[in-house]
């Protein structure tokens, strides 16, 4: 009950302070599974996709948070578990398992996913280079659509390490669904990644 | 039929203006369905008609919203209407600030001036501090923002990045204050204030209507084509004359031509709002390569909204009530206060 509260009450804040602009430009949103990846400089980015996001497809979207970080106090943790049901990830390749290994289990599930490929909050005009997770599932699931993502001006929302966040109209734009290749090299399809998320920025 | 209105009370005055107003909106309405339900032969007129017809339906849509904001704002009382200006304030200043693009160090800045500048402006228009609310943002705000934004330790295109602040304060709060200001109520002026927005808002929309009409018929050489693609002087010359008429008009609804000293008062303010608002809206635009790229404010607008926006329209009013306001509020005051 409180969970949901709260999810309107941020659905509705970043509307008031974004206007939420979804634009599907290669594709239209469908009830299909697929994996969502998009440049990510803000927390609001997360926000930006889900509200972006039809009701219908946003309970079986689920995005990744690094574990550490969301897990650290009692708060983030109910956020992210109650609101906005995320799978974690460890960042540190410490353990034993695949850190991919809850992803793999929530698309065999059925579940849709958003990834943040850069890893971290970048803050300069350009993402950083793509890590190898999107490889590796793409690799694993060559049946599920890839779905990128551009998300503007969000970093004039609320920069990394604000607080406080401003208005500013925002817009997500979704690409054409990306393919890996046959006998495509892990470099090099990241890279293609990467510049079709930048190309979404000028349309 | 005159004395049977002007036996009304004021209340039931400004009643039947709303009536009027909205069956004058109801009947534009009506004839833009039946027009859009009109075929053509020829798939090029047909086009030019559609693409016409889409403007109008946008001039329609702004009218029937700001007639219903100031519809709810006379019903519900003066601190609805001012939270429902201060809404479109808001609105205003995030559109303005999407297109002037600022840094990382104006975020302390921004903060202030949509929570804390905003809400301190509409509370002194409703807490009626006249001698504060003309200066607060001119004065105490443009002389402290600077120095949250030199904290902000960014010294890069420092002046301008403040100026371009400053000015989108001065347009969308400043400007937008004015306007529920007229609403409120002036002792001795019993409950007639929605006559004075009334009049502010019917010329100046009227006249920005003729003068965009005008522009379409004349299709002149715009006189600044990277700024707008239909400002031109001819029909801004139009715009004015055509405001004028509903100014010259509506005179009665003000409170100035009770005795024949105010008449002169009138026609002057008349003729400035009529000037402010045909030569001051192609300037408030704010120049964003974007803008250029689409041509005029609208366009651009309509790219970067979610849906087509209402408050796009509103530059006219924006830029052309504290005119009035400057011009009407000293002298209101002072018919309102005989001793002041």
């Amino acid at each position: 009950m409180l969970a949901k509260l709260m999810s309107y009450f941020l659905l509705g804040l970043i509307r008031v302070l974004t206007g939420a602009q979804a634009r599907w430009y290669g594709c239209p949103p469908k009830a299909e599974q697929r994996i969502y990846f998009a440049n990510h400089q803000s927390h609001a980015d997360l926000m930006m996709i889900w509200a972006a996001l039809p009701k219908e497809l946003r309970v079986r979207t689920r995005a990744i948070a690094a574990r550490d970080y969301w897990t650290k106090t009692p708060f983030r943790q109910w956020l992210t578990t109650a609101v906005f049901n995320v799978i974690y990830v460890a960042r540190d390749r410490s353990a034993e398992e695949d850190p991919l290994e809850p992803l793999f289990e929530a698309l065999n599930h059925g579940d849709s996913i958003i990834l943040f490929p850069e890893g971290t909050r970048g803050n300069a005009e350009e993402p950083q280079a793509f890590k190898a997770g999107l490889y590796n599932l793409a690799l694993k699931f060559p049946g599920i659509e890839l779905v990128l993502a551009w998300i503007n001006n969000v970093q004039r929302v609320m920069p990394k390490g604000e607080v406080v966040p401003v208005p500013v109209l925002c817009s997500v734009t979704f690409g054409a669904p990306l393919h890996l290749q046959d006998g495509e090299e892990r470099r090099a399809f990241l890279d293609r990644a990467r510049q079709a998320v930048i190309a979404l920025r000028d349309v | 039929m005159y004395q049977t209105l002007k036996n009304l009370t004021a209340t039931e005055q400004v009643g039947a203006l709303f009536f009027l107003v909205f069956g004058l909106l109801l009947l534009a309405s009506i004839a833009a369905v039946l027009l859009s339900l009109r075929e053509f032969d020829d798939a090029e007129v047909a086009e030019q008609r559609r693409s016409d017809l889409h403007n109008f339906e946008g001039v329609l849509r702004t009218s029937w919203f700001m007639v219903l904001v100031f519809w709810i704002g006379w019903l519900a009382g003066d601190w609805v209407a001012l939270t429902l200006f201060g809404l479109v304030s808001f609105f205003a200043l995030r559109e303005f600030m999407t297109l002037s693009p600022t840094r990382r160090g104006d975020h302390r800045s921004l903060v202030l001036a949509f929570f804390v500048v905003l809400p301190i402006q509409y509370w002194l228009v409703g807490s009626e501090h006249f001698d504060l609310f003309t200066v607060f943002i001119p004065v105490h705000v443009f002389l402290a923002l600077p120095v949250a934004s030199a904290l902000a330790n960014d010294p890069q295109r420092f002046l301008e990045r403040n100026a371009k602040l400053q000015w989108g304060i001065m347009v969308c709060i400043y400007g937008m204050s004015h306007v529920p200001a007229l609403l409120l109520d002036f002792p001795d002026y019993n409950n007639k204030s929605a006559f004075l927005v009334f009049f502010l808002v019917l010329v100046v929309q009227t006249c920005m209507i003729s003068q965009h009409l005008a522009s379409r018929r004349l299709r002149r050489a715009p006189a600044a084509p990277n700024i707008s693609h239909s400002f031109n002087w001819p029909s801004w010359w139009i715009g004015i004359a055509v405001g004028s008429i509903p100014g010259t008009l509506l005179a009665g609804i003000t409170p100035f031509c009770t005795g024949p000293g105010f008449r002169d008062v009138v026609c002057r303010l008349r003729g400035r709002v009529a000037r402010a608002s045909g030569d001051e809206s192609p300037q408030t635009r704010p120049w964003h390569p974007d803008l250029a790229r689409a041509g005029c404010w609208t366009g651009s607008m309509r790219c970067v909204l979610p849906r087509p926006s209402s408050f796009i329209r509103l530059d006219g009013i924006l830029a052309s009530s504290p005119v009035f306001i400057a011009q009407f509020a000293p002298k209101l005051i002072a018919y309102a206060n005989p001793w002041h």
